[in-house]
């Protein structure tokens, strides 16, 4: 429907499925002294993020970890350009986020795919608003990461026929399709069943690999933290503050159940014990 | 197959039990008349035109002005559902003309354009712009914002979020809508077609109105059977597939 045929004379924006499918580099975000309040919530005001400052290299695997209120996922929207920081800096690649847009791509709880779009319709909807990209080519770009989501068998079914992990799949093609820098992830698991996310943490773990992205990702599992991070930053609530950070040097691919993992895990735990209520999940 | 044979042998039983109460002649053949003369009847209005006439303009008028309701009525929703002001303003007004029964707006259309086409078409819109407005700007209103934000991630704006994301979005509340609309228009032009004469020409009502003049019980009792089977046409030929495909698509029925 938006195929620019018409526009076809222009040079730059030919493009083949092959150059679309190429990896491209990941991007790098710098957080600088980030504030946000949200004003007039039925409690008052709610001080969302306090001077909070990250930075997450190129292709860094960084998961935000803290108990519900510590303002992780607004942290996740403001990187994403959903929502804009009352103070502070936000940059990717030296550049300042102005709004949403395609270059970081956001998985969210709940798989919010589009019920009136089939799996592939879903998949291409991103891919559409890119420019450049002719019909067929669009279709094998999505064809290509639903095979990557092991979904190649799914493309004409309806959203409502899908487990909740099968959505979570099709909305990790999904924002996998226009070929983002960045992936931001909220809690994209919270809501599976625990042999679902075990499946899914190999997945990401080998999707990571082979597309290298920049990937925050944001959850209150300590040890769902510790198996998918190279890092894994620890937020306090009320108001939010990143607190602590733990690099996690575990050889890739990491099994959720192992001794190691679990070791790191009670660590971080004991640490977020020191500054949280005890509202955050440790593990299962 | 066995879907049709059993509506046919209903619908067969149901002419057996007429005939059947016909033949007892508990009630005069005028009141009553039997299924055979009902037959002739719309046999010989079919064959000398006059049903198919009558049908024709009925039909256009309502295609018409069903049309051009809806083309009102999804613009009228959207505005309302994204302007505070509109909503306030134009909102309201919409919600009370929706409650005003549409066979309301009889008396008013024929003041303001005599007994014409388009008093009739009048009629037909104001069934259903109001109501299609509501159901969009409902349906609208019901759309997560979890599909705004998706989509907008992905670099749907303005236009292009509207009519790819909200407005699909709130199908199931327009369709739901736009057959709300669809019986206020055909029950309030039939309302007008059988108490004013329209002198452009004699839809389905008004040969309605001149089986009961004429005490003609047969055309009475055939047009009702006409106008029936158009309200189940379309139901079977336009709502039930778009229902069909929300059902299909979302896993939930829109009633």
């Amino acid at each position: 429907m938006h195929s620019p045929k018409g526009l076809s004379w222009h040079p730059r924006i030919v493009s083949s499925v092959k150059e679309e499918l190429e990896v491209v580099a990941p991007s790098k975000l710098s957080i600088d002294s980030v504030s946000k309040t949200f004003k007039g919530g039925r409690s008052g005001d709610v001080h969302a993020l306090d001077q909070v400052s990250l930075k997450v290299g190129e292709g860094e695997f960084v998961c935000l970890v803290g108990a519900s209120g510590c303002g992780k996922s607004t942290l996740l929207n403001i990187i994403a350009g959903l929502e804009k920081p009352d103070s502070g800096a936000v940059m990717a690649d030296g550049k300042p986020i102005a709004g949403p847009g395609r270059e970081r791509l956001v998985m969210f709880q709940e798989a919010a795919l589009f019920p009136w779009l089939d799996v592939m319709g879903n998949v291409l909807f991103g891919l559409k608003l890119k420019p450049g990209l002719q019909k067929k080519d669009r279709l094998d770009v999505a064809r290509y990461y639903l095979e990557l989501v092991g979904l190649s068998r799914f493309e004409r079914a309806n959203i409502h026929e899908l487990s909740g992990g099968m959505k979570q799949r099709v909305a990790l093609a999904r924002a996998l399709a226009p070929n983002p820098r960045v992936l931001l992830m909220d809690e994209p698991f919270a809501a599976l069943d625990a042999l679902t996310r075990e499946q899914l943490y190999g997945d990401i773990q080998r999707i990571w690999k082979a597309r290298k992205k920049t990937i925050v990702f944001v959850t209150h599992n300590v040890r769902e933290a510790a198996c998918l991070g190279d890092r894994v930053v620890l937020f306090s609530p009320h108001p939010g503050r990143v607190q602590e950070e733990f690099v996690v040097d575990l050889p890739r691919p990491r099994d959720i159940n192992s001794v190691d993992l679990a070791g790191y895990a009670s660590r971080i735990t004991r640490s977020l014990k020191g500054f949280t209520k005890p509202e955050v999940e440790v593990g299962e | 197959m066995k879907r049709f044979l059993s509506a046919t042998a209903f619908f067969g039983g149901l002419i057996v039990l007429w005939q059947l109460l016909y033949d007892a002649h508990i009630w005069s053949p005028v009141l009553v008349p039997s299924p055979g003369s009902v037959a002739t009847y719309l046999k010989e209005a079919t064959a000398d035109g006059t049903l198919l006439e009558s049908t024709v303009i009925t039909i256009k008028r309502l295609l018409i002005g069903y049309l051009i309701g809806i083309v009102g009525g999804l613009p009228l929703g959207l505005l309302t559902a994204r302007w505070g002001l509109l909503s306030d303003t134009v909102g309201t007004m919409s919600l009370g003309l929706q409650t005003l029964p549409s066979t309301c707006w009889i008396p008013l259309a024929l003041l303001w354009f005599g007994q014409t086409e388009a008093a009739m078409l009048f009629v037909v819109i104001m069934g259903t712009l109001w109501s299609v407005g509501i159901a969009t700007d409902t349906g609208v209103r019901n759309v997560p914002p979890i599909y705004r934000r998706a989509a907008m991630t992905m670099g749907s704006k303005n236009l292009h979020l509207w009519l790819k994301v909200i407005l699909p979005a709130s199908l199931p509340f327009v369709v739901s809508g736009m057959k709300q609309g669809w019986a206020f228009a055909w029950r309030s032009l039939m309302a007008a077609e059988i108490y004013v004469t329209i002198l452009t020409g004699f839809g389905l009502g008004q040969l309605l109105h001149f089986g009961r003049e004429q005490q003609a019980m047969e055309q009475v009792i055939g047009v009702m059977i006409i106008i029936v089977v158009i309200g189940l046409l379309a139901d079977k030929i336009f709502f039930s597939p778009i229902e069909k495909f929300l059902y299909r698509r979302w896993g939930t029925s829109s009633q």
